[in-house]
């Protein structure tokens, strides 16, 4: 299975080198769903295709988009307004970079009509500080699409006003969080908000908004242009729809961001895609989809990689940011690491993630460091337990390569625990 | 002060915006551009723009990562730490890097130019490691590609310098 085997979609206009200009975009059907959508729908039949096409949001939670859109209840206030993120701080996950630099306008036409479903009037495109490049192609193509009628007021000759400004964050994981990320938007504190009301209920500025990942609205062109039906069958399986972006990292030859059939087989991302496992490397485990998910062993290596069939066996596509670890990659170290990184962006509002994060962090450095006790394992798994308890998404995400690294590789952390001393040759300063 | 040209800028953009608060960022960005990192009276210059009271800023700044509230040199380093990184030779990234600039993490060089950070994953994991100089990314670091990093940026900061 090479390249060309499956269709390309979010990535046909994709270029080695740089962006796909407008009239590129237009060239191979660009903004032909705007144009039509805006004559021949309503923005309910917007919102219904979507629905029939099974889109799942991808930035993580796999939420329904059309289900999203639709909850916006018709009677709400306006101004309504979309939140695009591309804030994608998930550790090993790079697919929304990669996107944007591709083809900016499939971005910009996938908000437009995202926009136009729910009767929004502006969105925001909230980008992070790594990716100040993609502020800037973002701002310059905003500009390109205006003068050609795409974006601003009266779109195409018609009464659909849009705008999309490019909003900065300073920084921080959280705020990729949905409700954290309103608050950041609006130049407040960006602590994570617990609904009801929803977003789309009350979001920015009380009014209805919706949240949505930008690979999620970068398929909404290519449904809207060829059907719902289309795009269930770009999945390998039943039941799952569309193509998906799969950012693979960590000891393989090729990592990279490549776009594959939703429900294909994790061996064959790795294998055939990535190049496979570097030389004298031995796949030890997987995280699925980015740090927030669960270590998968090596009995699951041909799971088919889409939202229900990793469901089935415990695990979770996440953002699909597939990161490889061999034989001589220390799991303690990984997730002391990932679990680093956890404590270092709570939010500190509450208080299971603010002093657990730290209280396990603390117990598995000891065991990575060779001060570790057999007692500290009940610990761990109590505490873990403790932060599903806590406000919102990130402590339970930071609790999932813990917990299975116990569930998984107990005997690696016990023979840390035994030998006193990490048995593995150091890979870094952990 | 800031010059009143950039402050007058800043205040367009916020009289532009739909509500003012949305350009805290933004506000706070263009100022630590100016004085090098958000000193008290950037922040105090900043809430007046905003029309925001200086405590309620400071809520941002001490939220984000990106707004240093401490000085900082002129270029800021900053080192992927994340996973990726860690498993593709972070420590042997961050080793050259003190032992090139006498620092340790958290550091400022004595002559000011060089800040050493760390970061969380900054999303070039296929291009790990990884590290951040101010706004700029970059990824495959050797030890070879951290000295000729180094010596571009002394030069940038030689000719700036000539030309103030």
């Amino acid at each position: 299975m090479i390249d060309g085997m499956y269709p390309r979609v979010l990535f046909q206009n994709r270029k080695p080198d740089r962006i796909a200009t407008l009239d590129e975009y237009r060239q191979n059907g660009g903004y032909r769903a705007l144009e039509r959508v805006l004559k021949e729908h309503s923005p309910r039949e917007v919102c219904r295709i979507i629905e029939a096409s099974d889109l799942r949001g991808r930035g993580g939670a796999g939420f329904p988009a059309g289900k999203k859109w639709l909850a916006v209840p018709e009677d709400g206030a306006y101004p309504r307004y979309l939140a695009a993120n591309a804030d994608e701080m998930e550790p090993g996950t790079f697919k929304d970079r990669v996107l944007i630099h591709a083809d900016p306008h499939l971005i910009l036409e996938g908000m437009t009509l995202a926009g136009y479903s729910f009767g929004a009037s502006k969105a925001f495109l909230f980008v992070r500080p790594s990716y100040e490049g993609i502020v800037r192609i973002m701002e310059r193509e905003i500009g390109i699409a205006q003068r050609a009628g795409y974006l601003g007021k009266n779109i195409l000759g018609t009464d659909f006003s849009f705008e999309i400004v490019v909003h900065r964050s300073g920084g921080r994981y959280i705020c990729g969080e949905a409700t954290a990320l309103l608050n950041a938007i609006m130049g407040k504190r960006p602590n994570p908000t617990k609904p009801p009301p929803y977003p789309t209920v009350k979001g920015l500025w009380e009014r209805p908004t919706v949240v949505n990942n930008v690979e999620t609205l970068a398929n909404v062109p290519h449904i809207l242009r060829n059907g719902p039906e289309w795009f269930k069958g770009l999945g390998l399986k039943e039941k799952t729809a569309g193509t998906k972006l799969f950012c693979v990292s960590g000891k393989v030859n090729r990592p990279g961001c490549y776009e594959l059939p939703m429900g294909v087989p994790l061996s064959e991302i790795i294998e055939e895609h990535a190049g496979g496992l570097q030389p004298g490397s031995e796949l030890k485990a997987v995280l699925p989809g980015g740090a927030s998910t669960r270590f998968l062993t090596p009995d699951h290596y041909h799971v088919p990689m889409d939202f229900d069939d990793l469901g089935a066996i415990g695990h979770r596509l996440g953002t699909a940011a597939i990161m490889v670890f061999d034989r001589n990659t220390c799991l303690v170290g990984a997730t002391l690491n990932l679990t680093r990184f956890f404590a270092r962006e709570s939010c500190g509002w509450c208080t299971p993630c603010r002093e657990g994060l730290p209280y396990l962090r603390e117990l598995l450095d000891r065991i990575e460091n060779g001060e570790g006790k057999e007692e500290y394992l009940p610990l761990i798994r109590t505490m873990c337990a403790q932060l599903w308890n806590s406000y919102c998404a990130l402590a339970p995400g930071a609790a999932s390569p813990i917990e299975s690294l116990l569930s998984f590789f107990e005997d690696e952390v016990r023979e840390h625990i035994v030998q006193k001393r990490c048995p593995f040759p150091s890979v870094s300063g952990s | 002060m800031v010059p009143s040209r950039l402050r007058d800028e800043l205040r367009e953009s916020v009289v532009r915006a739909e509500h003012p608060r949305e350009k805290a960022v933004d506000v706070m960005f263009a100022l630590q551009d100016h004085y090098g990192y958000m000193n008290d009276r950037a922040m105090a210059e900043a809430a007046e723009i905003l029309g925001m009271t200086p405590l309620e800023l400071e809520e941002l700044a001490t939220f984000y990562d990106f707004i240093y509230r401490e000085p900082v040199g002129k270029y800021v380093i900053r080192v992927c730490d994340s996973a990726v990184c860690w498993m593709n030779g972070l420590e042997s990234v961050l080793d050259h890097l003190q032992s090139r600039l006498g620092i340790s993490t958290g550091e400022t060089t004595p002559d000011g130019l060089f800040t050493l950070l760390p970061v969380c994953c900054i999303g070039y994991c296929d291009r790990s490691p990884a590290m951040l100089v101010n706004r700029k990314v970059y990824g495959n670091l050797t030890g070879e590609r951290i000295d000729e990093i180094l010596e571009d940026l002394r030069r940038q900061a030689a000719l700036s310098q000539r030309n103030d």
